[in-house]
Order: structure tokens, then C-alpha cells, then sequence
């Protein structure tokens, strides 16, 4: 009693801003499932891959929309051996040599998940939905072997929610407690797979203070967020983007 | 033989971009379906739709004026039209497959009489094709557009009686437009609706692997 409200708040005022990206990576372990954000190279957390390089976890899954470009990013975590399989919509594309050649050698697995069904299982798995019935697929290859259902008179096939242990996000502002905003066509995946991980680790282009972003303008709030780790822009850019793509 | 040009990709372009309404909402394919996006019609409001998050982008910008952060489904730099809006990659493809657009235009390896279309797969032992966004605006789209060269470099048809690649979804193409005439699906059947100058009706008949309808004036 008596005590100010910024009284009570000391030391203990949530704050999700780690130190550097060795602690936003701390305790990945080997054969995790991870999510990695972007379309392309926009809104691809780029040093939080490169950083998973160097954290040293094996074995993993990837869910990411593309298989990478040139040998930076997420190429790079392939070609260093560290990637057993990926799950994608759109693995081939002007400079995905890396996975060309792992995949050719039969040292990558890989599931090819249309786009929309990709995005809504990842967000299935964000809401708490086990599956759902969609008519993309259906009549195709890509639909063998699942089980469909008629719902007045048109055919849809189940799929199922899509989990993962960590995602790796990238966000335009964000303050310590987790909440994001993001830029233009940077927003994507990004956005769904906050949701759909176990953890959730944001690779920001800028902190502000709390209060400071528009509630109205929050696309993903702290509940979803974990850890931060602040790369402004200019790092990023200077870091090289992918071409192609 | 006739003498007649077919037409340039980017001439292709322009000619379907004259077809779509003011107000339509609409989706392009890679390939000659996103030349579409430069070709509209200066004045009509169309609002593009691509599959990372934009509605109301606009033609590329010029080379000093790039936004990193602004590309479309093919990962060209575009702008951003007044009215353009943002959102992910779930609330994109629940336009898409929630019949909120009115129009899709993608590309094609083949597409056969019945309306099948094959665009994503070159043979079903390509373990590792790229599908994207094809699938699931194939279904969910009511009209699904077709802009393609008639025939493939080697000269074969891909306008065929039954696809022989992989499909991307069965019986949705609603019309196509290739270089050389736009050709309408309509039970079952292709319904040839325009002819570039100077091409006789034979003369598409023999690039063509399935039976046409002619609903055209035959050009001398």
C-alpha cells in the first residue's frame, strides 16, 4: 500500500529486448522446427539466420516460403549442413543454387505446400486449430494420400496445422514489450508465424519507447513475442540483400 | 501462309489489360501476366492484388525512386497506388481463396479443352517444382485467365485435348489470350473470339492440339 504505480513496476517491468543475437538464439536445439519470415528477401530476418549459423543448431526443419538465394541467409544454413528438411511453397527460383544442388544429392528433405495453404496452416497453428478443409489441391498431385471431404457438393481436402518450436520474425518498430508493427510488403509471413511458434523471436529495425507505437497501428501485439534484438536498417542493408529470389 | 505477327509479350499484355473492367480486382501471374500491371489503361481504376500482402501497387518505379520494401509476388520493386493497403500472407490468401477477387491472369505450360490447367509442374518426377501462389488462386478465383505464347518454343501446342503435365487445378480457366487470338473455354470446348490480322482460321487450327470453334470473321 501507498507505493506509486512506477514504484511497483520497478524491476520488474516486462521487457523482451535481449542483449545481442547470440541470447535471441540462445537454447535453439538440434532438430528444432523453425519458421523463418519473408517473401523473398523482404522482411527476412537475415541476422537472425545468419546468427542461427553460428549458434550451431543441426538437424533442423525450416517453414519459410522460398529455399533461399545466392549462399548468404538462408542458403548459407543449408549449405553449412545444418538443415535436414524444408518446408516451402516456391523452393526454385533465379539463384537457389544451394538447394538445386543439396536436393539433387538427396541431402535435403522437402514438403511443397501451396502458398495459401501455407499461410493458413501456420496460421491454424497460431489460433488453435487443429486442420481445415481447403479446395486448393484438390484434383492435383499435391493432394494424394490426404483425406477430403464434400461440403455442398465441392470437394476439399484436410491439412493440417503447421507448428514450430521458434520463428524467426522480422519487425519494422517495436517496443519492450513485444508489440510490432511492420513495413509495407515486409509484413507477409512475418505476421503469422509470430503467432505459430512455441517461441517467438523478433529481429526489430527499430525500438521505441512503450506508448510510443499507435495501438491502432499494432499488427502483431506482445503476446506473441518473446525475445528482441534490435538491427537497424542500415546494418541490414549493408549486411547485402538477396538477389532473385 | 499467312503473313501476320504475333504479337510481342508486352503487345499480349496491353491487349488483355483492355478487357478488364474498371473496379475489377485482380491478381497477375509471373510472366507475361505481370507486363499487365505496366499496361492498364491510364485512368481506370484496377486494383492489383499480389499474394505478399498488397492490394492498389502500381507500376515499377523508376530506377532511383526503388522501395526495398515494396515488391510484388515476383520480387520486382513496384509502387504503391493512393488507396493501396498492406496485410499478411493469411488475410492475402483469404481473398484469394474466399472468391474475393474477380480475376486471376497466370501463365501456362498447357491448358486443355475441358479448362484444366497445368502451369506449376513439367512432369510429375520434378520432385522439387515451385507451386507459390498458383494452386490455391486457381480455385479460388472465378475467373481464371490464361496469357500465354500459342504454342511452346519447340513449336508443340499448349492448347491441348488433356493436359499431359501435372495440373494446378481442374477445369477453371475461363479464357485465354495468346499471341496469336483469344480463345474463350466454354463447355468443354475452346471458342476462338479474336484472331490477330492476317492469321486464316487453318493457320491457328494446325498450332493447336484440340478442335476449334470459330465465333470470328476470317481474315483474308
Amino acid at each position: 500500500m501507498g507505493k506509486s504505480h512506477a514504484e511497483e513496476g520497478t524491476g520488474t517491468m516486462i521487457n523482451k529486448e535481449v542483449r545481442d543475437i547470440a541470447d535471441a538464439l540462445s537454447g535453439i536445439g538440434d532438430g528444432a522446427v523453425v519458421m523463418v519470415g519473408g517473401f523473398g528477401s523482404v522482411g527476412q530476418p537475415d541476422a537472425l539466420i545468419e546468427g542461427l549459423i553460428e549458434q550451431g543448431a543441426r538437424d533442423l526443419t525450416i517453414i519459410a516460403n522460398n529455399a533461399g538465394a545466392g549462399r548468404v541467409g538462408l542458403a548459407r544454413l543449408m549449405e553449412a549442413g545444418r538443415v535436414r528438411k524444408i518446408i516451402c511453397s516456391f523452393p526454385r527460383s533465379a539463384g537457389s543454387v544451394v538447394f538445386e544442388e543439396l536436393f539433387r544429392a538427396g541431402k535435403l528433405e522437402l514438403e511443397i505446400v501451396p502458398q495459401g495453404t501455407l499461410a493458413e496452416r501456420i496460421r491454424a497453428a497460431g489460433a488453435g486449430i487443429p486442420g481445415f478443409y481447403t479446395a486448393t489441391t484438390v484434383g492435383t498431385l499435391l493432394a494424394q494420400g490426404k483425406e477430403t471431404r464434400t461440403f455442398d457438393g465441392r470437394t476439399y481436402v484436410l491439412e493440417h496445422a503447421l507448428h514450430a518450436d521458434v520463428a524467426l520474425v522480422e519487425a519494422w518498430r517495436t517496443d519492450r514489450m513485444g508489440n510490432c508493427t511492420y513495413r509495407e510488403s515486409g509484413r507477409n509471413f512475418n505476421a503469422v508465424m509470430a503467432m505459430a511458434a512455441r517461441m517467438t523471436v523478433v529481429q526489430s529495425c527499430g525500438m521505441v519507447a512503450v506508448g510510443a507505437l499507435d495501438p491502432e497501428m499494432i499488427v502483431t501485439p506482445g503476446i506473441f513475442v518473446d525475445r528482441i534484438v534490435v538491427v537497424p536498417e542500415a546494418a541490414k542493408v549493408a549486411a547485402g540483400a538477396e538477389g532473385g529470389a | 501462309m499467312s503473313i501476320c505477327k504475333p504479337l510481342s509479350r508486352r503487345d499480349l499484355a496491353a491487349r488483355i489489360a483492355r478487357d478488364i473492367p474498371e473496379g475489377w480486382y485482380v491478381n497477375l501471374g509471373i510472366g507475361i501476366p505481370t507486363l499487365i500491371a505496366d499496361a492498364i489503361p491510364a485512368g481506370r481504376e484496377v486494383i492489383l492484388h499480389s499474394e505478399n500482402g498488397i492490394l492498389g501497387f502500381g507500376p515499377a518505379p523508376a530506377p532511383e525512386a526503388v522501395d526495398p520494401w515494396l515488391i510484388n509476388a515476383g520480387k520486382q520493386h513496384v509502387t504503391l497506388n493512393a488507396g493501396g493497403s498492406f496485410f499478411h500472407h493469411a488475410d492475402s490468401f483469404a481473398m484469394i481463396r474466399g472468391g474475393h477477387l474477380d480475376l486471376c491472369v497466370l501463365g501456362a505450360f498447357e491448358v486443355a479443352a475441358n479448362g484444366d490447367l497445368a502451369n506449376w509442374a513439367t512432369s510429375a518426377e520434378d520432385s522439387a517444382p515451385a507451386v507459390g501462389g498458383a494452386m490455391d488462386l486457381a480455385v479460388g478465383t472465378p475467373r481464371v485467365w490464361v496469357a500465354t505464347e500459342h504454342t511452346t518454343r519447340e513449336g508443340a501446342p499448349k492448347l491441348v485435348e488433356r493436359c499431359t503435365y501435372p495440373l494446378t487445378a481442374p477445369g477453371v480457366v475461363t479464357r485465354i489470350y495468346t499471341n496469336l487470338a483469344v480463345i474463350d473455354v466454354r463447355h468443354g470446348r475452346f471458342v476462338v473470339t479474336e484472331m490477330i490480322p492476317g492469321l486464316s482460321r487453318e493457320a491457328l487450327q494446325a498450332q493447336t492440339g484440340v478442335e476449334l470453334q470459330f465465333e470470328v470473321p476470317e481474315y483474308a
